[in-house]
């Protein structure tokens, strides 16, 4: 076992893109965890959406062995964390099992929403934060503003900050010696009984589900019984480790640890993330606090492009769930779309990535229905049913109207941070989207303003329509707030006097009527021309609130056709049915797949 | 010769109804071939009485000197490629005559032959309505019988294409191109040369029987390189490289590329394809005989039925046919009409 005072926790905060990926793969590549030939660019991001888009999406950890400038070798446990809110929790999890961070700021960006958030949690458990200001080899870069960004907006002192370039390699060895002397190390009894807290869990084809721990009393080893306090179950652990990357087995896991366990389990579902683990005979009495159950808060259909991919699509979304217990599915059944499932995310990053998946891991032809949000819905007494409370996770089971009390949906608070020259058209698209603007300040050239916003006025397009209209310097991130009352109406869209259940939604009646107008106009244009005049119109209720018409296509013939056109003619029309069979129909109108997500990206408004 | 020889020697035993020289400019053939050709195929089928003999012609000066020979040996319908009347838009279709040519030419084909056909391309671009108007009125003023009235179509891998491409040419929007056809199918019809095909118009009787045969799906037989042929449930096509096409006529007595039976389904599709051009539609019972098909099997009825509501299709007894409204939007509503399960199978 290792002296506790020879360990230390961290874990990195940055923003996408601010290198942190880069600096531990140099931290790893100093430290001798992987050899030249073996260094893979960006170690730690293993999935290739990870890599792709440069995102963290599961939580990796990596064990390095340092020998530092006071003679003595540390056991340095580096914890990537993932960056994005949808994972928040999972992030709070992660810093949970370290005693301090490194502060990763792009030397030319300077300080972001999404960092603030993180550094925010990384405060509040009482961690030491190291600053590390990267990328100083930039002509752009500016390290003395950033360092008073970093002071000012943060409020951390930062005239230690640890300069660096992780591309180029300078300043890596300083990041370590920070690591050592600053962040403390970890407390923890070896007598005491066994608790541990689970960081993360995911699925190894070989080895089962592997589980991160970070173990606060007690030890765990080899071949012991153990419980998880609050899942119920009880298993044996096979193998204990920890990864330098390379997985390396171990006899024990002591306190103040990180590292990993098997113990034969075959879905993450039963190894969830907070959960405390402790040893079936003479274990800990009371778990740690802080487990939550992932609660999904934006929903979506996902519908097969070919109805004979549907067991397919079944058998995917299976084996993702067993590598991904944050995402919830059930069966659904759409009149146009077919059958298919409703499926819950922790957000809209999360959602992209699970449809990103399906499609490129498993090969599948996915028509995704608007993302919708959870709303609560208090429906008075009927002469049939009692009066009660449901939640709505699906435009189309919205109740009779007349039997609603109330509709609550969900609020969040966005924090989002831009050079101030974008401010202007950011607060009118807040405003746009039914914000209440709860604070505005200015740092330098940059302001940092508050919104509490719907959450249902977000899930749409808000961070495309923010990226575009800041040019991609704006960054946003968001806490969930509650629910609150709204007058919230189902609106419908008709196509040739047909409701189409794809294309309903739930909207705040003061909006209704140009988010209406909107869908009709675009629908205008995503709908080819038909044989017949179509009427395209958004409802709520029985009230045509908008409408446009496509007219009827008036001339489409091939003017010469003999002997010799037979062949190719039918040939065309072998084609015109295959790509009709790729559409849906909707009163007798086909309307091409990629209308559905079209339809609902606002675009200039 | 060989080849004719071949295809006769299949052939089913009717007597030919119609014979067509056609494809590139067969009006430069010596009339004494085209005499040797007609005997060698009498020789071999037979003619039936009244048989149309039809040849294409292109309007330039040298063409039109050897009409009256063509007529000798035995040619008894021409029709011209006469294509404009306007000398700036033959030279946009790229003819290398002019409209004074094309006249004459018009001139003395009518002089020689009982039967004369000549075509125009129309809904060219910057072309208006009142100017389309004004062409087609002049060009039903010449009491000939037959005319083939066709939109400009830019097909890919044509010089046309390319131009559209780099926007050097802007093809007419279809609402434009709409209303030329209703004005088209007007001034024919009060000219007693109403449609009896998409884009082809006659006096009563005077139709192509030629082309007759080919959207009634009866059996034709395709001489010389590239032409396709439909006979006894069998599409074959010629080579197209007029030495391959040579080569093998040489070496193996006909020039066949490809000779494939058609299934029966795919038969009713190209059956109903080509008959629905026509004014006078399909018998459906006819063609249910004929395939062993069951009429729901070849037509959609659910859709029939909305259409016909719409008035782009009507039935008449056993036939159904397209209404004139619909003959503009024809490749849409057939994809409505022929059963899906026909196409697929």
């Amino acid at each position: 076992m290792t002296d506790l005072s020879l360990i230390r926790n961290f874990s990195i905060i940055a923003h996408i893109d601010h290198g942190k990926s880069t600096l531990a793969d140099r931290l790893i590549q100093v430290t001798g965890g992987l050899t030249d030939r073996e260094m893979q660019e960006q170690v730690l991001d293993n999935m290739d959406i990870e890599r792709e888009r440069g995102i963290t999406i599961k939580a990796q950890t990596v064990r390095l062995k340092y020998e530092a400038k006071d003679g003595k070798t540390y056991q340095l446990n580096l914890m990537d964390t993932p960056g994005h809110v949808d994972f928040a929790y999972e992030v709070s999890r992660s810093l949970a099992a370290c005693e301090g961070a490194l502060l990763v700021v792009d030397a030319a960006q300077g300080v972001e929403a999404q960092t603030l958030a993180n550094v925010y949690q990384s405060i509040e458990h009482d961690h030491e934060i190291v600053p590390v200001i990267n990328k100083i080899d930039l002509p752009a870069a500016e390290p003395d503003k950033v360092r008073e960004e970093i002071e000012e907006v943060i409020g951390l002192d930062a005239s230690e900050a640890v300069l660096t370039s992780a591309k180029s390699g300078i300043g890596i060895e300083d990041v370590l010696e920070a690591v050592v002397k600053r962040i403390p190390p970890p407390a923890g009894e070896r007598d005491a009984p066994l608790k541990a807290s689970l960081v993360d869990s995911w699925y190894d084809p070989y080895l089962g589900v592997v589980i991160l721990v970070r173990v606060l009393s007690g030890v765990l080893k080899k071949g012991q019984s153990i419980k998880f306090m609050q899942g119920g179950t009880e298993h044996l652990v096979d193998r204990v480790g920890c990864m330098r990357p390379k997985i390396e087995q171990l006899p024990e896991l002591g306190p103040g640890e990180i590292g990993f366990i098997t113990a034969q389990i075959k879905e993450v579902e039963q190894a969830r993330v907070g959960d405390t683990i402790t040893t079936v005979k003479n274990g800990a009495e009371k778990a740690l606090p802080g487990y939550r159950e992932p609660q999904p808060v934006v929903f979506c259909g996902l519908f097969p492009v070919d109805a004979a991919d549907f067991e397919k699509l079944r058998e995917s979304i299976g084996k993702l769930r067993l590598n991904d217990a944050s995402f919830s599915f059930e069966m659904e059944s759409s009149a146009a779309l077919g059958f298919g499932f409703r499926a819950g995310f922790l957000g809209l990053l999360h959602l992209e990535i699970i449809q990103e998946r399906l499609t490129r891991e498993y090969d599948l032809d996915l028509i995704t229905t608007a993302p919708s949000v959870v709303y609560r819905i208090q429906l008075a007494k009927s002469k049939t049913d009692d009066a009660r409370t449901i939640e709505l996770h699906n435009p189309a089971d919205y109740p009779d109207p007349t039997r609603i009390d109330m509709i609550e949906e969900p609020w969040i608070k966005a924090t989002i941070y831009t050079p101030d020259e974008y401010l202007g058209p950011i607060l009118k698209l807040c405003q746009d989207r039914r914000g209440v603007q709860v604070n505005l300040t200015y740092v330098g050239g940059r302001a940092q303003v508050t919104y509490e916003l719907p959450l249902n006025e977000v899930v749409f397009d808000f961070y495309d329509r923010l990226k575009s209209i800041s040019r991609g310097y704006a960054s946003f991130d968001y806490e969930q707030i509650g629910l609150r009352e709204g007058d919230l109406v189902k609106m419908n869209i008709l196509v040739n006097n047909e409701p189409v259940d794809a294309l309903s939604m739930i909207v705040h009646r003061g909006v209704a009527e140009a988010r209406g107008r909107h869908m009709c106009e675009r629908l205008k244009d995503l709908i080819p021309r038909h044989l017949f005049k179509i009427p395209i119109q958004a409802a709520i209720g029985g009230k045509v609130i908008a409408r446009e018409t496509i007219s009827a296509m008036r001339k489409d013939v091939t003017a010469k056709c003999y002997g010799g056109d037979i062949t190719r003619k039918k040939k065309l029309l072998e084609k015109q049915k295959k790509g009709k069979a790729k559409m849906r129909e909707y009163g007798n109108v086909s309307i091409p797949q990629e209308a559905f997500i079209a339809a609902l990206r606002m675009g200039e408004e | 010769m060989r080849d004719m020889a071949y295809e006769a020697e299949r052939a089913g035993g009717e007597p030919l109804s119609s014979i067509f020289f056609g494809g590139g400019t067969p009006s430069l053939m010596p009339p004494a071939l085209v005499s040797a050709l007609l005997s060698e195929a009498e020789r071999l089928w037979g003619f039936a009485e009244q048989i149309e003999i039809a040849l294409e012609a292109n309007p330039t000066s040298v063409e039109t000197a050897k009409l009256a020979n063509l007529a000798v040996a035995g040619i008894n319908r021409v029709s011209l490629g006469i294509q404009s009347l306007d000398d700036e838009a033959l030279l946009f279709l790229g003819r290398e005559h002019d409209a004074e040519q094309g006249l004459r030419a018009l001139d003395v084909a009518q002089s020689h032959f009982p039967r004369v056909s000549f075509d125009l391309i129309y809904a060219r671009p910057g072309q208006t309505l009142d100017a389309w108007r004004d062409e087609l009125v002049r060009a039903l003023s010449f009491g000939t019988q037959h005319l083939s009235l066709y939109q400009l179509t830019i097909e890919p891998g044509t010089r046309f294409a390319t131009e559209q491409r780099r926007g050097r040419l802007v093809p007419l929007d279809d609402d434009a191109c709409a209303d030329m056809f209703a004005l088209t199918d007007e001034l024919t019809r009060a000219a007693d040369l109403p449609a009896y095909e998409i884009s082809n118009h006659a006096a009563p009787g005077e139709e192509s029987r030629h082309n007759l045969t080919y959207w009634r799906y009866q059996d034709y037989v395709g001489i010389g390189p590239g032409a396709h042929g439909r006979r006894g449930g069998c599409a074959t096509v010629r080579h197209k490289k007029p030495e391959n096409w040579l080569t093998s006529v040489r070496e193996y007595g006909h020039g066949t590329a490809e000779q494939r039976a058609l299934p029966r389904h795919e038969q009713a599709t190209e059956a109903l394809l080509m008959g629905l051009r026509l004014r006078e539609g399909v018998d459906l019972e006819a063609l249910s005989r004929r395939f062993q098909l069951a009429e729901s099997t070849m037509i959609d009825r659910a859709n029939f039925e909305r259409y016909r509501a719409h008035g782009f299709v009507e039935r008449d007894g056993t036939r159904i046919m397209a209404t004139r409204r619909a003959m503009p939007i024809l490749n849409s509503l057939l994809q409505e009409l022929v059963a899906d399960d026909l196409v697929a199978a």
